[in-house]
């Protein structure tokens, strides 16, 4: 027995001292092949007595046992050596540039317009579009503009040498949207207008949005607390604002809408930012509404204006001059 | 409308201070523009008089006058005024005075003399911009009495930006009552004294054009004083609504005009011959206006006549010879009503800004005439004097507007505000406002005041009511109604699922003007069908775009003179095109120039081609789950080789290409610029997805190397191939195009492959090579093709 102990503590440190798995396996078949050392003594067993047999066997398949046991937990430190090897000569700098794709965004007058309308959507109302290039009749008169009437020159129109137009506000959409529609009307119109009038503070195409309210039980009231939620949630802040008597000629009563801004100096005032007001009679009859049974209130704002509130922007000229420096920075 | 705070206050004196009276306006709809002082700031500035005068001995410019300023002794002035005389009364700024701009007076030495103070011009003052000599004071201005209490300039002018509807607060009257009916206050009007005639003189007036003229009232006054002056507390008055004062009779229509919003005309009696007669212009005719420009008439203008000439344009401007001036003696004043519809755009058209077009032609109240009359014949008497002649009235009673009884129910005004106003309110309101107003059972009978031209219907005075009310203390409500769920077709794209794709495959969006310069359009040969502007701002954008492209390529080569060596951009917006209509449709355009990847340590640095284009544009088809193909084309502005159709479902949608290199390099871009340009519905139509059994069975792949003419495009294989292979073929997928070495001239090598497979069963090696060898044989027919390593 004495032989056997030498034996499995020699086995034990050629395991431990073995640095591969081909080196590991080669042990194993010296000690426990087929003709390995521990299995050729099992197999002399029978050469010994009897009453030794038993005991013997008991001895040498325990040492079996234990080798076993040491190679198996040996190849799992090999395996897992051999591993950390492999994955340690596959590391990369983790901070080199990645191989992005480079998104662009959209336009920051989508972007605003769009959150105009996703505002609204919220409240249920529709979107809508018209043609650009209009007729008298639906910029002006169906709004109640009369011919050569004053407040004609305050839109200084674009005109075409048939008496077509370049609408100058989105309001003629409430006209067609009136015509295709039933009450309750709901509806927002986004989109682009014109004037002709270039300078600082104007470009002779700018943006709208346009909102029209067609029922039964559609107030003055109502418009002024529709208007106070819209402005607290395009600025998610919240902020004071009044309405103010003005006039527009398809409204009745028509009002400004002033929010409470604070200015870059610190101080703050009233800005102006939107038209609003009740829909006028005869324009809900240019609808083919009845005045007597329905009620409306109409608004639109100036898309740009909101933008350069909400994004700080001070010149309105570069929303139109597509310079990828402005425009990238409103992702 | 510019007005004196002072002069308000004359008629109206609420308890608050200009900034609260200022806030009033704006809150009542009268929207205060500018609010400034009437003169600058000074302090010890008196009224003296020069008394003597002599030539200063070491300047010829210069003066040295004793002048009395009221302290008991005379004080030297040194002064270079050109008007400088003896018994002139003038400004005065005594030592120790501060003028605008912080100009401290002090005692001085002016060549050698010295000067106790500094007689004053209106510029020093701070009054307006006329430096012409020293301020003359009217002969009875009190010496020594302080500037500011002599011309009351502690005032303000405030100015008010008048919305079209509100003609009747073209005067200090209407601005009155709006804020009188504010504060529950009364107005506090001039007395209107109707005038005895000293004389029976009337000047004969015909009203040819009664439609267009329906009242005209005039009055002939005689041996008017033409020595006196206009009262300092009228020119001020004027001044401070931006008018300078002219001549007492100019002056006194001016002033009715600010005070009761009636222009009037002052006709120098002399030079009327005969008759007055009120007529339409004939086309063609000539006329000379007051400030001496000849303009052309036709049959819209009404004109005052005499018997031979034209005398004026009618609520717009005199005529050049009949105004009245420094000799005139007798004269005939003006008041009458002309239709605002007449009046409307004369002056625009003319080039020439009157108050009096500007008040007429949004309207003036049509029973104003005579009270404007007596007011301004009282004023003139009082300044100059004069033999007054009877009144004389035409009036058209067909054509005279007419007051309007208009009802306004509790019910109206509830539905319309959603807010309760009470019913006494309401009364007072109207009735403070002058409205005549009978309060009956759940409505109000109302007859608005002849001035307010804009109240007509029901609505016009629940305005009125809120307005009083206060738009600031109206309530909030929510939307109530019945909502209902939208529909959703969700067989439509959405603009904005394009748009956002476009900005995650990389391009970035722009917004382009609408309308282009022609020689843009031109450029790119595409001036067919462009619609001209008729009053275009600038040659810039002179016609409407008939294409995204032009504009755009404006863009990129903004954007690649900015140090961007890659620009990739999209628009979408309507184009325009007449060829029998107008047509405006949707589009969508995408460029793209320089590399295909950003600058990266292990990407390559090839640039952008016409395939990288192309596979943008198919992110946006495979929306439409519905077959496309690529066309030849002939545009002009692409590159010939490099250009094609966009066929989607057999109908064109669109192009792709390179644009023209020769183009590019006429407008300044020297990059290969690449884009394409489609109809936006055309790519917003897509199908329901529905469900289809996955195959459980396992796909096979098959390549093979093709040899073919060059010309034959690789779609008619692909076509060739789903003919042959139906249902069984999954996909084709070309995985290299080869040219050059080993392949014939005019040939190219194609390696294709081939997915199958099958619903219900696996494909057996046998029947997949007896397919194959189906379409080697249908290749060889059809394209001549060769298939290598057979």
């Amino acid at each position: 027995m004495e032989n056997l102990n030498q034996l499995i503590e020699k086995a034990l440190a050629e395991i431990n001292a073995a640095s591969d798995n081909q080196a590991l396996e080669n042990i194993r078949v010296n000690y426990l092949g087929k003709k390995g050392t521990i299995t050729s003594q099992l197999k002399q067993l029978g050469t010994l007595p009897a009453d030794q047999r038993k005991e013997a066997g008991m001895e040498i398949n325990k040492a079996k046992g234990q080798l076993q046991q040491n190679i198996q937990a040996r190849r799992e430190i090999l395996q897992k050596q051999e591993l950390d090897k492999r994955l340690k000569a596959e590391s990369v700098d983790v901070t080199m540039p990645g191989r992005k794709i480079n998104t662009a965004n959209l336009h920051p007058v989508t972007r605003t317009m769009n959150r105009i309308v996703t505002l609204f959507s919220g409240l249920g109302f529709e979107t809508k579009t018209g043609p650009e290039i209009e007729d008298d009749y639906h910029n002006f008169e169906a709004l109640n503009f009369p011919a050569h009437h004053p407040a004609r020159t305050m839109h200084d129109t674009f005109w075409f040498d048939d008496g077509h137009l370049l609408r100058t506000h989105t309001s003629p959409v409430q006209i067609r949207a009136m015509k295709h529609m039933k009450p309750p009307i709901k509806i927002i119109a986004p989109g682009r207008v014109y004037r002709s009038d270039s300078d600082q503070t104007h470009t002779p195409m700018f943006h709208q949005v346009e909102g029209l309210v067609v029922g039964e039980t559609v107030t003055f009231a109502s418009l002024n607390g529709v208007l106070n939620q819209f402005v607290n949630a395009f600025f998610e802040k919240d902020l004071k604002i009044r309405l103010r008597p003005s006039y527009f000629p398809f409204t009745e009563p028509s009002a400004e809408v002033d929010v409470e801004w604070k200015k870059d100096d610190g101080t703050t005032g009233w800005l102006e930012v939107l038209g609003c007001g009740m829909v006028h009679p005869n324009v809900l009859r240019s609808g083919g509404i009845d005045p007597e049974k329905y009620t409306g209130f109409a608004f639109g704002l100036g898309v740009e204006r909101f933008a350069m509130l909400r994004y700080g922007v001070k010149d309105l000229r570069q929303f139109f001059e597509n310079d990828l420096a402005f425009l990238k920075q409103f992702k | 409308m510019k007005i004196s705070e002072n002069w308000l206050r004359e008629w109206v004196n609420p308890k608050i201070t200009t900034d609260e009276l200022v806030e009033q306006l704006t809150m009542l709809g009268l929207e205060v523009d500018d609010v400034v002082p009437a003169a600058g700031e000074f302090t010890l500035v008196v009224v003296a008089e020069i008394l003597t005068i002599e030539k200063h001995p070491d300047a010829d410019k210069l003066n040295v006058c004793q002048v009395d300023a009221g302290t008991g002794e005379n004080l030297q002035i040194v002064c270079g005024a050109p008007n400088a005389r003896v018994g002139l009364k003038a400004p005065l700024a005594m030592i120790g005075a501060v003028l605008p701009g912080n100009f401290k007076i002090k005692k001085s030495k002016l060549r050698g003399l010295e000067s106790n103070g500094m007689l004053c011009s209106n510029v020093e003052l701070g009054l307006s911009d006329d430096h012409s000599g020293l301020l003359e004071l009217s002969i009875d201005a009190p010496v020594g009495q302080d500037i500011r209490e002599y011309f009351e300039l502690n005032d303000t002018i405030i100015d008010i930006d008048l919305t079209p509807n509100r003609a009747d607060c073209f005067c200090v009257k209407g601005i009155a009552i709006d804020v009188a009916c504010l504060n529950e206050l009364e107005i506090k009007q001039p007395i209107f004294n109707s005038i005895e005639p000293s004389i029976n003189e009337t000047i004969d007036v015909t009203l040819e054009a009664e439609k267009q003229c329906p009242r005209y009232i005039s009055r002939v006054i005689n041996n008017i004083d033409n020595s006196k002056q206009t009262p300092v507390w009228m020119q001020e008055k004027l001044r401070r609504s931006g008018i300078r004062a002219i001549h007492p009779v100019v002056d006194v229509t001016n002033y009715v005009m600010l005070e009761l919003g009636q222009p009037m005309h002052g006709f120098d009696k002399s030079t009327i011959d005969g008759s007055i007669n009120v007529k339409m212009a004939i086309k063609g005719e000539k006329f000379t206006l007051l400030d001496g420009k000849e303009v052309v008439l036709d049959e819209s203008y009404l004109m005052i006549a005499d018997n031979n000439n034209y005398l004026a344009i009618a609520g717009v401007m005199g005529g050049l010879d009949s105004g009245c001036g420094d000799s005139t003696r007798d004269i005939v004043l003006e008041s009458a009503y002309f239709d605002p519809a007449t009046i409307m755009g004369k002056s625009r058209d003319l080039g020439i800004h009157t108050e009096s077009a500007l008040r007429f032609e949004r309207g003036v109240d049509p029973y104003l005439q005579e009270q404007a009359m007596q007011r301004a014949t009282q004023l003139i008497l009082d300044i100059c004097g004069g033999e007054v002649g009877p009144l004389n009235e035409v009036t058209s009673d067909e054509f005279i507007p007419k007051s309007i009884s208009i009802e306004l129910t509790e019910d109206k005004l509830a539905r319309v505000l959603g807010f309760i106003v009470e019913s006494n309110q309401v009364t007072a309101i109207l009735e403070g406002l002058g409205m005549n107003v009978e309060q009956m059972d759940c409505c109000w009978k109302v007859i608005a005041p002849t001035s307010r031209f804009d109240i007509e219907i029901e609505e016009d005075l629940i305005e009125e009511v809120v307005r009083m009310v206060g738009y600031d203390k109206m309530p909030s409500a929510n939307l109530s109604g019945e909502s209902v769920i939208m529909q959703l077709p969700e067989e439509i794209i959405e603009s904005q699922l394009i748009k956002t794709q476009m900005t995650t495959i990389g391009y970035q969006e722009a917004i382009n003007y609408s309308f282009v310069s022609v020689k843009q359009l031109e450029n790119f040969n595409l001036s067919k069908g462009s619609i001209a502007l008729k009053n275009p701002l600038t040659e810039e954008f002179a016609v409407m775009r008939t294409s995204l492209l032009p504009g755009m390529m404006e863009t990129v080569k903004y954007n690649l003179r900015r140090q961007n060596d890659s620009v990739k951009l999209f628009e979408t917006g309507y184009v325009f095109n007449q060829q029998e209509n107008i047509q405006q449709e949707d589009k969508i355009i995408a460029v793209c120039t320089g590399k295909r990847h950003a600058e990266h340590w292990s990407l390559g640095k090839e640039s952008i081609d016409y395939f990288d284009c192309k596979g943008d544009l198919e992110v946006l088809l495979d929306n439409c789950k519905s077959h496309y193909s690529f066309a030849n084309s002939s545009i002009e502005f692409l590159h010939p080789g490099r250009q094609a159709m966009v066929v989607l479902n057999g109908e064109n949608i669109g192009w792709i290409g390179q644009i023209h290199p020769e183009i590019c390099r006429r407008i300044g871009i020297k990059k290969e610029v690449y884009a394409f340009e489609l109809y936006m519905k055309s790519i917003k139509k897509t199908t329901l997805p529905i469900f289809e059994d996955v195959s459980k069975y396992p796909s096979v792949r098959r390549d093979l190397a093709l040899i073919l003419d060059s010309q034959i495009q690789s779609d008619r294989i692909t076509q060739l191939m789903e003919h042959e292979l139906g249902d069984s073929l999954v996909e084709t997928i070309i995985f290299d195009e080869y040219q050059g070495d080993n392949i014939e001239t005019g040939k190219r090598s194609l390696a294709v492959g081939f997915v199958l497979q099958q619903q219900n069963a696996t494909f057996e090696d046998k029947e997949v090579d007896k397919l194959m060898s189906k379409v080697v044989s249908s290749l060889k027919e059809n394209l001549n093709v060769e298939i290598r390593g057979t």
